[in-house]
């Protein structure tokens, strides 16, 4: 790169450190200073707020938003996988309108999306009143961990489809044909150089899921019903309800380090270089 | 018929509503190198994928050793292909490139590692098992997939323009390594290229193919001295080719005159082309030739001269080891023999 060219980089750096760099600064001096000692001339610094974690209560929470967050992202592998598959199998003109069909959701509010399922899953909701009309028993679809792993899934599947469906879009297609002629059966093929090749794609869908699924308070609390909390709510009630910002950072801190520490793990998997995502 | 291992029996092939190969018959023979040549778009890649298993031929059919195989998918066949690209998996070294189809008929694995360590001795890459595929050359990328295709013991090897993306001087090592290997293994080659000097080189017989119909079958020497008309005499090596009448048996008219030529069995008048190569016409003293002409350009080639001479509005196109001064008027021979006499197509 010229040195010119480089000059061009600085808005974007100026912006990553107002924007992303700082915030993230003050999250972590927020999380290793002592509550109502915020004031510059009487900061202390502790490390109380992490250690208030390692209580049953927290651990517990943490340890349902991972497991939820990580079947849900299962969940979305499972149904993405085809789905990406089919894309790049279909042809052009029925392409386009099954991207579409996974696009246009995602250019609505997240919120309304998830009210939307409350009005299907609900006690006077469209899937019980057609129950009721039958003269069925209703049954408890809202309000527990089954309506939040939906609403993650629904949330986030677009996240998985599209890495695995451009990794195995821009794969060649001389490869399965050479794979073919060298007497793979089309399941070989499959396990032994589609799959492999869309690995990227892959670890890039879990990645992109997973984030968003152990972090989120809206989805839980709308469809969970706030019952069983998860971190994302135990955050928002520390920062709007109990004003605990010190713990609240230190809490934010732990997932910080909790999706690093996944993101490496996954990266470790994933033999090609040129993944999506690389930190 | 005896000894052919493929026979394709008027195979059509339509994209949509476009024919794209048109009733293409010819028989392949055991341990033969055929080269399928012509232009892009003639259909020589789609003849080869039909033999190959990846294309379903519209019509006719193709049969293995006697046997019809049109329904038998590629991983079926006993033939192996040669990729343009290589289609070398990226994800596996070198010898789990190799050891892929050993691996799926589930061989043992002291007798795969043997193959595998044979074969890369073959093309001339020893010890290069743990090598990363994006770690060669393209030269070795090009060994490395005609290795995969051969270990496999295949009865026909497929090569779809295997050398297309070498340079020359690679090219032409491989070529020679090329025909040395399908004589050694004694393996049926089909070849697939849009070079005619990669085709004469290597090729026990050449079906020449323009727009998705066979022009001529036949030997390398066979096409170059016969070709049965002005494409495949244009299309295989360099050519003069003009335009004229046969007056009678053995006697043809072009450029305002009459010429003693070997060829007979036209109408009367009938109009035809007259092809004569640039390597058989002589450079000789003015009036003492058949016809006189202007030097126009000279180029040196290396072994020869490459001439243009302007002779009654037409350009000949001359290699000779004689050279010559631009604006001589000088006078060319040719031998009566040497005069091609084709019907226009």
């Amino acid at each position: 790169m010229n040195s010119k060219s480089k000059y061009l980089a600085y808005p974007y750096s100026i912006w990553m450190i107002i924007f992303i760099l700082f915030p993230l600064f003050l999250i972590f001096l927020y999380s290793i200073t002592l509550r109502n000692a915020n004031e510059i001339k009487t900061i202390t610094f502790t490390f109380e707020n992490f250690a208030k974690f390692f209580n049953p209560i927290y651990i517990n929470v943490l340890i349902r938003s991972i497991s939820i967050a990580a079947l849900s992202t299962i969940i979305c592998l499972f149904i993405g996988y085809p789905v990406a598959y089919l894309l790049t199998r279909i042809n052009e003109e029925n392409k386009g309108l099954l991207i579409l069909l996974f696009i246009l959701p995602m250019w609505m509010n997240m919120l309304l999306r998830t009210y939307a399922w409350m009005t299907i899953l609900g006690n006077t909701g469209l899937i019980n009143s057609f129950l009721s009309f039958l003269n069925l028993p209703k049954i408890n679809l809202l309000y527990n961990n089954n309506a939040v792993i939906l609403g993650m899934v629904y949330n986030f599947l677009p996240f998985m489809v599209f890495p695995i469906y451009t990794a195995l879009n821009k794969m060649d297609r001389s490869l399965i044909e050479a794979a073919d002629d060298l007497g793979a059966d089309s399941f070989t093929i499959f396990r032994k150089v589609i799959f492999p090749l869309s690995l990227p794609g892959v670890i890039s869908g879990l990645v992109m899921v997973f984030m968003p699924a152990v972090s989120t308070f809206v989805i839980p609390r709308l469809l969970g019903g706030g019952k069983n909390i998860l971190i994302g709510n135990l955050i928002e009630k520390l920062f709007l309800v109990t004003r605990d910002w010190n713990f609240g950072a230190a809490l934010s801190m732990i997932i910080l380090i909790i999706i690093f520490i996944s993101i490496k793990i996954l990266n470790v998997l994933n033999i090609d270089k040129e993944s999506g995502i690389s930190l | 018929m005896k000894g052919s291992i493929i026979e394709l029996k008027n195979i059509v092939k339509k994209y949509k509503d476009v024919k794209v190969l048109n009733e293409i018959s010819f028989n392949v023979y055991k341990n033969e190198f055929v080269t399928l040549l012509g232009p892009s778009g003639c259909g020589k890649t789609t003849t080869l994928r039909i033999i190959g298993g990846f294309e379903i031929a519209n019509e006719g059919f193709v049969s293995f050793e006697g046997e019809n195989i049109n329904n038998i998918p590629p991983y079926k066949r006993q033939i192996n292909t040669v990729f343009q690209n290589y289609a070398l998996f990226p994800h596996m070294n070198v010898f789990e490139n190799i050891a892929f189809g050993l691996k799926i008929k589930k061989l043992k694995t002291k007798i795969i590692d043997n193959k595998v360590k044979r074969i890369l001795n073959l093309v001339g890459l020893e010890n290069f098992e743990k090598r990363e595929i994006d770690s060669l050359s393209g030269g070795q990328q090009q060994r490395i997939a005609i290795a995969r295709a051969l270990v496999n013991e295949p009865k026909v090897l497929l090569l779809d323009e295997p050398l297309g993306a070498l340079d020359l001087k690679l090219r032409k090592d491989m070529q020679v390594e090329l025909k040395n290997i399908q004589k050694t293994l004694g393996i049926t080659f089909i070849y697939v290229t849009h070079d005619q000097e990669e085709a004469l080189t290597m090729s026990d017989r050449i079906i020449i193919m323009k727009s998705g119909n066979i022009q001529q079958i036949g030997t390398p020497i066979n096409i170059y001295n016969e070709p049965v008309n002005s494409f495949v005499a244009d299309f295989i090596g360099e050519s003069n080719i003009i335009s004229g009448v046969m007056k009678d048996d053995y006697q043809v008219n072009f450029l305002g005159k009459n010429f003693e030529c070997v060829d007979y069995g036209f109408k009367k008048m009938e109009k035809v082309k007259i092809v004569i190569r640039p390597e058989d016409i002589h450079i000789v003293e003015k009036d003492s030739g058949l016809l006189n002409g202007e030097v126009k350009s000279v180029v040196f080639k290396g072994v020869h001269y490459e001439i243009g001479v302007i002779s009654k509005n037409f350009e000949f196109l001359i290699q000779s080891t004689k050279s010559s001064k631009v604006g001589n008027t000088i006078g060319l021979y040719f031998n009566p023999d040497d005069i091609h006499v084709m019907r226009e197509v």
